[in-house]
Order: C-alpha cells, then structure tokens, then sequence
C-alpha cells in the first residue's frame, strides 16, 4: 500500500479531476462551439432535464445525438408496440397555437407510428388530421392509453434490481455462515437494516407488533435512497422520485398499510378523540378525517419537491455557462454545483430516512393499544 | 407578470423555512452546549424538524411552480 502522505495527495488529485470533469459540462463542448441556433431557454431546458421522456438522451445534441429509443406500447383497440424512433426521426410538423397564434412544433410519426404524434412527451391520436394546440394545451385530439416503457420504467427496473442483487447477496451470507458477524456487501447493508429495524421501526411502532411491518420499511427505505442516488448521477440519471406519479403511489402504500392494520383504539381516536368537549366534536371530525388523508400527501409532496428542487438548482448553476455561451463561467458554477451535488447526497439520505419514520409513525399511531 | 408573483411568493415560503430552521439550529446549538452528552439524540432531533420544515417550505415553493407555469 502507498504511504500515507502520497495517498493524501493522490486522494485530493483524484477530487480536483472529478471537479473539474463533472459529466455536465461535456455538453457545452457539442452547442456553444459557434452553433447559434436559438436562443437558449432556461426553463424549457430545466424542464425538460427533469420530466419523463420516451427516449433516454445519453449525450449530443438533441435530435443528432446519441439517445436510447425506448419501447412505445399504446393501447387504442388493439396494442400498439414500436420503437420511439419512429417518432423523434418522424415529420416535424409547423403548426400554430390557435389562442396565442404562436409558433409550436410536434413530431409526427412515420412507419409503424402512423397517424400518431407527440407534443411534449404526450401521444396523440391524429389519424389524417392534425393536433388541435390551444393555449399550449392540446384539445380536441384523443389519447391513446400510454403504458409504454418510459426512462422512469427503465430505471425503476434499474432500480429493483440493485435492489435484489444487493440484498439477495447479502441474505446468501447470513444463510451460508448462520448468524456471524457480516462478510462480503452483508458488512455495508447490515447497518443500514439494523439501523431501520431498531430506530425507526422500534422505536415508533408497538414492540410487540413490529416485525409484521419492518419488511414493508426496509423496502421503502432502500428503494426511495436507491432512486435518489440513481437520480443523481449526472449525465445519464432520471429523476424518478421527483416524478410527483411515483411519490404519489409511494404515499398510497403507506396509507393503505396504515389503514389495512389499524385498529379499534386507531378509530376511537379520530370520532371521539379523548379529552375534547362533546360540543366540539362537530368540527373534530371533519379535521381528523382529513387529518387521515393530509399526513400522506405531506410524505408525497415532501418527497417529490426535495428531489425536484435539487434537481432544478443544480441544472439550473449548469446552466449559467450556456446562457452566457463562455466556458470560463464553468469555473463558478462547476464547483457551485459540486457543493449542492454533495448536499443532494445528503437530502437523499434523509429524505428517504424521513419517509421511512413518518411511515413508521403513522403506523404506530394505527396500531397503538389504548392505555385506558 | 405573473411569473415573477409566482417566484415572490416561493421566496416567501422559503424565508419563513429559513427563519423556522435557524431557530432550530440555534436551540439545538445551545442544547449541545448545555449538555453535551446529549449531542447525537438533539442532532437527530434536529435534523427531522428540519426537514420536516422544509417540507411545509416546499408545499409553498410547489405552488409557486404551479402558479409560474401555465
């Protein structure tokens, strides 16, 4: 092994290159060379970086680049399965915004994707016609039921399964050696499900009742820190938990486990919550019924707009270099970036902690025993 | 117009989470210094109050977004 002082400066050498090479600012190198197309729009770029999209752009230009076509699977009487490139190389249709009377574009498709067309990342059916675009609002144009496999669907896969493989490695370990201490990834997830079974689970939910939920925790857990971390790696990630669709099943699981195991003393507490006066049990009840809903959607919206938010910030420091079009603001805002990458390391920890102990709280509260 | 309200009133949200979680910061600071056998349980403490803020912080600064895009 090397001493320790060349280490240390091989260490910090090793931090400046990763700095300095951080995967965005690749991508000026393809736009700002003397190419003056259009002028440089912020928000669309933000975005765009941060919504879905059927196809997942790796690096280059936007139509000229290299981008994997994701599988599109429409369902309009009948199952329709084609490659997404039928509509990013399709016809590039010129229309006009018939309220605002400005100038929008949307892709046709060509072979198999006949008589569809995409706006913003939606399908419609068009069949002849044309898309109908009001007010930056498509109406009239009917959509075609989308299951198609989308960056999100691709890397929730992803996702699950580093999630097997992670803990499928580790389960092999306590399963060949019986209960020792941990070898092999065992040593890196055993904190990690200690720590959920003891100071989440355990210390919220009732001691005797907290295995049946610790497998429905842990789950929660490694999938929102998984998703997070996926998202944040620079180039190639999709903000999955950012997506409000994802966050909003992930709240409806916890709603409905909190439900599904809550019992008599759960409801007790909500119609004639102890210590209140009869006479103001009237306004009591709507609250605690809402009470029911409102704690969910806060863990949902919580969840989506920390990891959004991260996301937006650091496109947007990114950004900067584009719209002045002058490598040298890289210098501000590359190690700008870097500091809200490693603060976005952070929330994705705790975010996903904070899900997991709010999950653990309300299930507490449903299966608490009485005291009288 | 409407835009530029939209992004005054995400950063009034954000002042109130500012002005909420340096209270915390500070409580949690005097905490450790008054006991400081006590520091890892007033951490943990703070950090989820912390975030918990942030979360009513990021409800104003979602409708902020939803106010800003049409």
């Amino acid at each position: 092994m090397l001493e320790k002082s060349r280490l240390k400066s091989l260490f910090i050498a090793l931090l400046v290159v990763l700095s300095l090479t951080n995967g965005k600012a690749h991508a000026s190198d393809a736009n700002g060379s003397g190419e003056e197309q259009e002028a440089f729009n912020v928000s669309e770029t933000i975005m765009h970086h941060i919504k879905d999209a059927h196809k997942w752009h790796l690096w280059g230009n936007e139509h000229k680049g290299t981008s994997i076509y994701l599988p599109i699977i429409i369902y309009n009487k009948g199952f329709k399965v084609f490659s997404s490139y039928h509509f990013y190389h399709g016809n590039e249709i010129q229309a006009f915004d018939q309220k605002t009377l400005k100038p929008v574009k949307y892709m046709s498709g060509v072979g198999p994707a006949q008589g569809y067309a995409i706006y913003h990342e939606k399908i419609y059916f068009i069949g002849n016609g044309a898309l109908m675009i009001e007010d930056g609002h498509v109406v009239g144009n009917e959509k075609p039921l989308d299951l198609s496999i989308t960056k999100n669907v691709v890397f929730m896969f992803l996702a699950c399964i580093i999630l097997c493989v992670l803990l499928f490695a580790s389960a092999k370990v306590y399963r060949r050696n019986g209960a020792i201490a941990p070898k092999g990834i065992a040593k890196f997830i055993e904190p990690l499900v200690v720590f959920v079974r003891d100071d989440v689970a355990k210390e919220n939910i009732d001691e005797h009742k907290y295995h049946k939920y610790v497998p429905y925790l842990l789950t929660i857990f490694f999938f929102i820190l998984i998703c997070n971390l996926l998202g944040s790696v620079p180039l190639i990630g999709a903000n999955l938990t950012g997506n409000i669709s994802v966050t909003l099943f992930l709240a409806t699981c916890t709603l409905l486990v909190t439900l599904f195991s809550s019992n008599k003393n759960y409801w007790k507490h909500i119609f004639a919550t102890p210590g209140v006066p009869v006479a103001l049990l009237p306004i009591m009840i709507p609250i605690e019924l809402l009470g029911i809903f409102t704690k969910p959607f806060a863990l949902m919206i919580r969840l989506f707009a920390n990891i959004t938010a991260g996301h937006v910030i650091i496109l947007a420091l990114i950004s900067i270099i584009f719209i002045n079009k002058n490598i040298a603001w890289g210098a501000l805002s590359v190690p700008m970036a870097l500091f809200i990458s490693f603060l976005e390391l952070l929330v994705a920890f705790l975010q996903a902690y904070l899900f997991a102990m709010l999950s653990a709280l309300f299930i507490g509260a449903a299966v608490e025993e009485g005291h009288h | 117009m409407y835009g530029s309200i939209a992004a005054i009133a995400a950063g009034l949200a954000v002042l109130g989470a500012g002005i909420g979680i340096g209270q915390i910061g500070g409580k949690a600071v005097e905490g450790i210094a008054r006991n400081p056998e006590a520091s890892g349980k007033i951490t943990t403490t703070m950090i989820i109050a912390a975030a918990l803020i942030e979360g009513v912080a990021l409800f104003g600064v979602v409708v902020g977004f939803l106010g800003g895009a049409k």
